[in-house]
């Protein structure tokens, strides 16, 4: 059974089609790369997989479970996580607040109006736990406005992570790193153990096709390209449409 | 030992012996007020501050819950049955009211409560068969827990004083909560809080029936207070009161509705027999507090508090470092 399978997705903005009948087909464990050049509707993708957009036509299943109507707050209850390209944390709280929050998302404790947070035991060593996968455990206690651009991607792998998701959809992991960021970030993801699908968009070819055992091209909404690594790369509508020599 | 906790019992000493220090009826009633008029205000601070969602319709669901009381009480049943019928009425109001105006956040949100809350003020004025339109209804007598009667200013302030205590409580509980934390994350990041999956509309909404609730715990003391309600309760005006003082005093912050109910309702109860124009100077104050501290008395005092500390600090520093060659 796949992880994710999506058929006949379809989406459109007024006369403009930003998902055009996708299909795609990952399997578990997977490491999906998609790759396209801006307004290629990878984004977009991501929001209809979680739910954010509901699309016009298609369908979406999680483990073969359909998926498509289930309302986006459900699907990290489904073992679904994603992050996001423009950070959306809480600035004002802890990086361990922040994870917390991640976890409490999907516990029942998050209805209790009578208890104190962080009395919650559980809550916080799993996400001190979360924040150890991502090297960030010795800065928890840290507000989140005094970490760095690269300290805040992290956390917000750690947030992902820290829901314990079957799927993880990674929106641009990479984006405005440092060359050190960088392969901070490369270390949390390749540490992350094959019972998590992961699905990524990434510009930055050097760290994402390291990553990438399968690869998607989308262009204009539409799949143009899909196949192992040196197939894609290799493939001449690829060069074209996103490498461009 | 750190000088809050120190502050804090202070402040609940002063509050639990004021009929013996400050004298005169006058006085004591005043205090009443300031007391449940900052349990109307922690109500709208759960809206205002925490869900970040700013209604102007809160004065309609004061008044229901006042309303409900006289109507109730003026037909013959006995005040506890009133009580609860009032309480019940204004948490049923505000059902209403979230179900309607949780379709926005925002400028459309608060669009929609003030909407709901011209319509409410509007039967309250018009519908005269039941409200008996602009003369009020009277409330005649004040409950008599265990045959103790709440007549006294005394009396009447310490049991309002006891709601007031449990309010304050129940609300510094409810922001530490798992629910809690949970609204102010709905308040920073709702999109991200529902792609993290909790359910943003009915943490909004529980959030709305806490502020009901406690704003109608504030409409019945009032009730019993004034012995009287009419349509003036739910102008506007009370509403947009009640969130000045959210927003003087600090609104997100435990103690800010407090100390801007206290201003308000000083102001505008004892200032004003010595000030005539004491509006005007309410609203100097309210300049003078958005120019001075934007974000409220209670944390822009803590802000400039901090800031003198550092500055003492650093003049000190600099002398030093210019006494060594």
């Amino acid at each position: 059974m796949s992880a994710l399978t999506i058929a006949g997705l379809c989406k459109a903005f007024g006369g403009l089609h930003v998902t055009n009948e996708v299909n795609l087909n990952i399997e578990p464990g997977e490491r999906r790369l998609i790759i396209g050049p801006n307004g290629a509707g990878k984004t977009t993708l991501f929001n209809l997989i979680t739910g954010e957009i509901m699309p016009d036509k298609g369908t979406i299943n999680l483990f073969g479970r359909d998926i498509t109507k289930v309302p986006s707050r459900r699907r990290p209850h489904l073992g679904m996580a994603r992050t996001y390209q423009i950070i959306t944390l809480f600035p004002h709280d802890t990086i361990i607040h922040n994870v917390a929050l991640a976890l409490l998302g999907l516990s029942p404790a998050r209805w209790n109006p009578l208890t104190e947070l962080r009395r919650q035991g559980h809550l916080i060593e799993h996400g001190r736990a979360a924040l150890e996968r991502v090297g960030l455990a010795q800065i928890a206690e840290r507000q989140l406005a005094q970490t760095s651009y690269g300290e805040r991607r992290r956390v917000e792998i750690a947030m992902a992570l820290a829901q314990n998701p079957k799927v993880l959809l990674l929106d641009e992991p990479f984006a405005g790193l440092s060359i050190d960021e960088r392969r901070d970030v490369h270390q949390c993801l390749m540490a992350i153990p094959r019972d998590v699908t992961i699905v990524m968009i990434e510009h930055n070819m050097d760290v994402a096709l390291d990553f990438a055992e399968r690869i998607t091209l989308l262009h204009f909404g539409e799949v143009i390209v899909e196949g192992t690594r040196a197939e894609v790369v290799a493939d001449p509508r690829t060069r074209e449409v996103y490498l461009g020599h | 030992m750190s000088p809050r906790p120190i502050a804090l019992a202070v402040v609940f000493v002063a509050l639990a012996t004021l009929p013996f220090w400050l004298t005169g009826d006058y006085y004591i009633n005043v205090a009443s007020q300031i007391l449940f008029y900052a349990i109307f205000a922690l109500g709208l601070n759960i809206l205002a501050g925490y869900a970040g969602l700013v209604s102007l319709g809160h004065a309609a669901l004061f008044g229901i819950t006042a309303y409900a009381l006289a109507y109730t009480a003026q037909a013959g049943f006995g005040h506890p049955i009133a009580i609860l019928a009032a309480l019940v009425a204004g948490l049923i109001a505000m059902a209403v009211f979230a179900v309607l105006s949780l379709r926005a956040t925002g400028i459309g949100f608060i669009m929609i409560t003030l909407a709901l809350g011209e319509i409410v003020w509007g039967l309250a004025y018009r519908w005269i068969s039941v409200t008996n339109g602009d003369n009020g209804i009277n409330v005649h007598t004040r409950p008599m827990p265990f045959g103790f009667s709440l007549e006294p200013p005394a009396a009447f302030y310490y049991t309002t004083l006891i709601v007031f205590v449990i309010s304050v409580a129940a609300v510094t509980m409810f922001v530490r909560s798992p629910l809690g934390v949970a609204l102010m994350g709905t308040r920073d990041q709702p999109r991200r809080m529902n792609a993290l999956g909790f359910h943003v509309w009915a943490i909004r909404f529980w959030a709305c029936m806490l502020s009901g609730l406690l704003t109608a715990v504030s409409g019945v003391l009032f009730v019993y207070y004034t012995q009287f309600i009419s349509p003036q309760t739910l102008e506007l005006t009370s509403s947009a009161e009640v969130l000045l003082m959210v927003i003087s005093g600090g609104a997100g912050t435990l103690l800010g509705p407090i100390v801007g109910s206290a201003l308000v309702v000083i102001v505008k109860s004892v200032v004003s027999g010595y000030i005539e124009r004491w509006n005007m100077l309410l609203g100097a104050i309210f300049v003078a507090i958005v120019i001075l501290m934007p974000e409220g008395i209670v944390p822009g005092s803590a802000r400039l508090w901090r800031l003198a500390w550092r500055k003492i600090g650093t003049s000190d520093k600099t002398v030093t470092a210019e006494g060594e060659p």
